[in-house]
């Protein structure tokens, strides 16, 4: 696959925003800033950017609770989503969402969602209603390996079948279902069969490889656009860090981590592959990375700094009328 | 204007407003019916209890939608379409299924606006059917209203007649907010005079649908014929009965329920759902502390028991609160010991 220079430069912008953001999150989370709880993205940045930049604004994507990485490789504003996972006033939310919740109807992001399994239905919704206006778009679910053995995946693998709907499942395979692995949790061990078993094409890919998704996702988009119906992607890469920020991984061994950092790190794979190739110079990374850490410094200060929902926004916005 | 039974009444109000909005649609379990099968029939059901009969030839397929038995997805797919810009009126066959879907009924449809800060709309109408009286046991005739009404973002209807049952359905679709319709399976055929034409009825409005003034009696859905009928009786013993027919649980129009026991100084609440966190404890419980200086009696609450809904007719019609159990509560809160001594 030959991505031109821009796109593997905006590619690696994404790969990188995603893991700083994480790693800000990480120390702002320690530091007893952030409200609630936060599940980080680090080291699955590649199927984030891989898939969602396949995408365009008038396409949706359901989210899961580890949905900054998918909120940023959908073009959600930095700045307020770090307003909103400080819970401050003009967030993507005002504050009433959080790390969890982080929705932008302008993007196509219908939403992070705290219940495991919940968004492939309502992104089943959001493919009819391209289906139905005959928008010309689609809409992408990412289910954990985890929410891959609810009830309510399977529902709506059946319905995004039933009525052909431009529909994509991504599978997220990380390893572990909160605390307990996916070799114990997967009941037959192949996720993306159960989705071709709905009659839909499906495909194992390396999820630390962005040229990988952005391939196989980018096969699947097409097929939706073209009318030829949902399709399902089950990209294997494990997170670095836990469940939650203060999990404390019993369930891992000692070294899976360090091992995962040196062989299964999406972004030094990105880097070797372009540098390698010689699209792409070091310096002309490092100074993206410059960028970033600078974006964020400035928008984490202004988000802290922010004033929080006055009170009486706990009663506004649960109905339109009432 | 002509006479029209309440399933003529429902099916009326969708294809007008399907024909007036074309991102209205259609979406449950057979909700047509005929697709596969041997028959090639186009419509085999229209809707389990016939309410969408002929929509599919007006409407077809893409508006008219069958999905296979799917709670969760139909109410997902329906929260999905309606947040990107759909108006889905969705079926739930009957609401003691909610068992099946209620997370995206409530953690997900129902918070969606307030979740996410108000950048969000969820225009869905769910419809669904409660009640007992078919013989049909324990999971298809419960009257779960209440659990609906209890969650903040919904919005629940109880249509008690062929009229506002158009009405309120046409108001819940062109509603911004997720509404749920609760229509009760003994109803579809009652029939009543509703007008040709398109019309709305606001929400947290309550309907009088007795006047009277020595008690009130506040009931839901099936149980508002109930209590006319026993006002109607009473009132020929000389005994004045009002009926409140609050017609949607949330928004709960108080200060129709409260002008009208400050009034009258006495209630009676007739419920059809188990007693526990009921309507019926709501409405006793908005009486005792809003206008306890006005009541001159106990309010006296007639449900159905804390059982489940029992499936033989014998023990069914046990459950259900009958116009004997409501009178024998309005000669208590008169302070009558038989109907006898109301005319003394």
């Amino acid at each position: 696959m030959n991505l031109d220079k821009s796109t593997l430069l905006e590619a690696y912008r994404q790969l990188k925003t995603i893991r700083e953001f994480e790693m800000r999150m990480r120390l702002e989370n320690e530091a007893g800033q952030v409200p609630g709880f936060i599940h980080l993205y680090c080291g699955q940045e590649a199927v984030a950017v891989g898939a969602c930049m396949q995408l365009e604004d008038k396409d949706f994507v359901g989210s899961t609770h580890r949905g900054h990485g998918h909120c940023i490789a959908k073009g959600c504003d930095v700045g307020d989503m770090l307003l909103e996972i400080f819970c401050k006033q003009g967030g993507l939310c005002n504050g009433k969402g959080g790390s969890m919740h982080i929705v932008d109807m302008n993007k196509g992001m219908l939403g992070a969602n705290a219940i495991v399994g919940a968004a492939p239905p309502i992104a089943v919704g959001a493919a009819l209603t391209a289906k139905t206006l005959k928008t010309g778009g689609v809409a992408m679910a990412f289910i954990g390996d985890g929410a891959s053995n609810q009830g309510t995946v399977f529902e709506a693998l059946n319905l995004a079948s039933v009525l052909n709907l431009p529909m994509i499942f991504l599978y997220e395979h990380n390893g572990y279902g909160e605390f307990t692995g996916a070799d114990y949790h997967v009941g037959g061990g192949d996720i993306v069969g159960r989705a071709k078993s709905f009659g839909m094409p499906g495909e194992k890919v390396d999820g630390t490889d962005f040229f990988a998704v952005y391939e196989a996702v980018g096969k699947a988009v097409e097929r939706a656009r073209n009318g030829g119906g949902p399709s399902a992607v089950e990209a294997h890469a494990m997170r670095f860090f836990g469940h939650f920020e203060g999990d404390p991984q019993l369930y891992r061994a000692k070294d899976e981590v360090k091992k995962l950092r040196e062989n299964a790190d999406p972004i030094k794979k990105f880097i070797a592959r372009v540098t390698e190739s010689g699209q792409v110079t070091m310096e002309e990374l490092t100074a993206i990375d410059s960028e970033v850490l600078a974006m964020l410094d400035e928008k984490v200060a202004a988000a802290k700094a922010a004033p929080e929902p006055p009170p009486e926004a706990l009663y506004t916005d649960v109905y339109i009328n009432y | 204007m002509s006479i029209k039974t309440m399933r003529d009444a429902i099916n009326e109000a969708l294809r007008q407003e399907m024909q007036r909005d074309p991102t209205v649609i259609i979406i449950g379990e057979d909700v047509v019916g005929g697709r596969g099968g041997s028959s090639g029939a186009e419509e085999a059901s229209g809707g389990a209890f016939g309410v969408h009969a002929g929509l599919i030839q007006e409407f077809g397929r893409e508006r008219v939608i069958d999905t296979p038995i799917t709670e969760s997805a139909i109410m997902g797919a329906a929260g999905g379409a309606a947040l990107t810009g759909l108006r889905p009126v969705a079926e739930l066959m009957f609401v003691d299924f909610v068992g099946v879907c209620l997370d995206q009924i409530m953690n997900q449809i129902a918070k969606f606006r307030y979740m996410f800060g108000g950048m969000a709309k969820t225009p869905v109408t769910i419809r669904t059917t409660i009640g007992a009286g078919f013989g049909a046991g324990p999971q298809h005739s419960q009257a779960l209203y209440g659990i609906f009404t209890s969650i903040p973002g919904l919005k629940c209807v109880l249509p008690s007649n062929a009229y506002d049952a158009k009405g309120l359905l046409a108001q819940a679709i062109r509603d911004d907010d997720p509404v749920v319709v609760f229509e009760h399976k003994m109803m579809y055929t009652d029939e009543c005079e509703v007008p040709d034409e398109p019309y709305l009825i606001p929400f947290g409005q309550a309907r009088v649908s007795r006047e009277g003034d020595q008690v009130t009696i506040v009931a839901f859905s099936r149980m508002v014929s109930l209590a006319n009928q026993v006002a109607d009786k009473m009132a020929q013993d000389g005994i004045s009965v009002e009926v409140i027919d609050p017609r949607t649980t949330s928004p709960l129009d108080e200060d129709g329920i409260l002008d009208s026991v400050e009034k009258t100084g006495r209630l009676v609440v007739v419920d059809e759902s188990n007693p526990y966190c009921s309507m019926a404890s709501e409405i006793a419980s908005l009486a005792v502390c809003e206008a306890y200086d006005y009541l001159r009696a106990p309010v006296v609450k007639v449900t159905a028991p804390h059982t489940p809904v029992p499936a033989t007719p014998a023990l069914e019609q046990a459950y259900i609160p009958t116009t004997t159990q409501i009178e024998t509560a309005v000669n208590t809160v008169l302070g009558i010991d038989s109907p006898k001594a109301a005319t003394g």
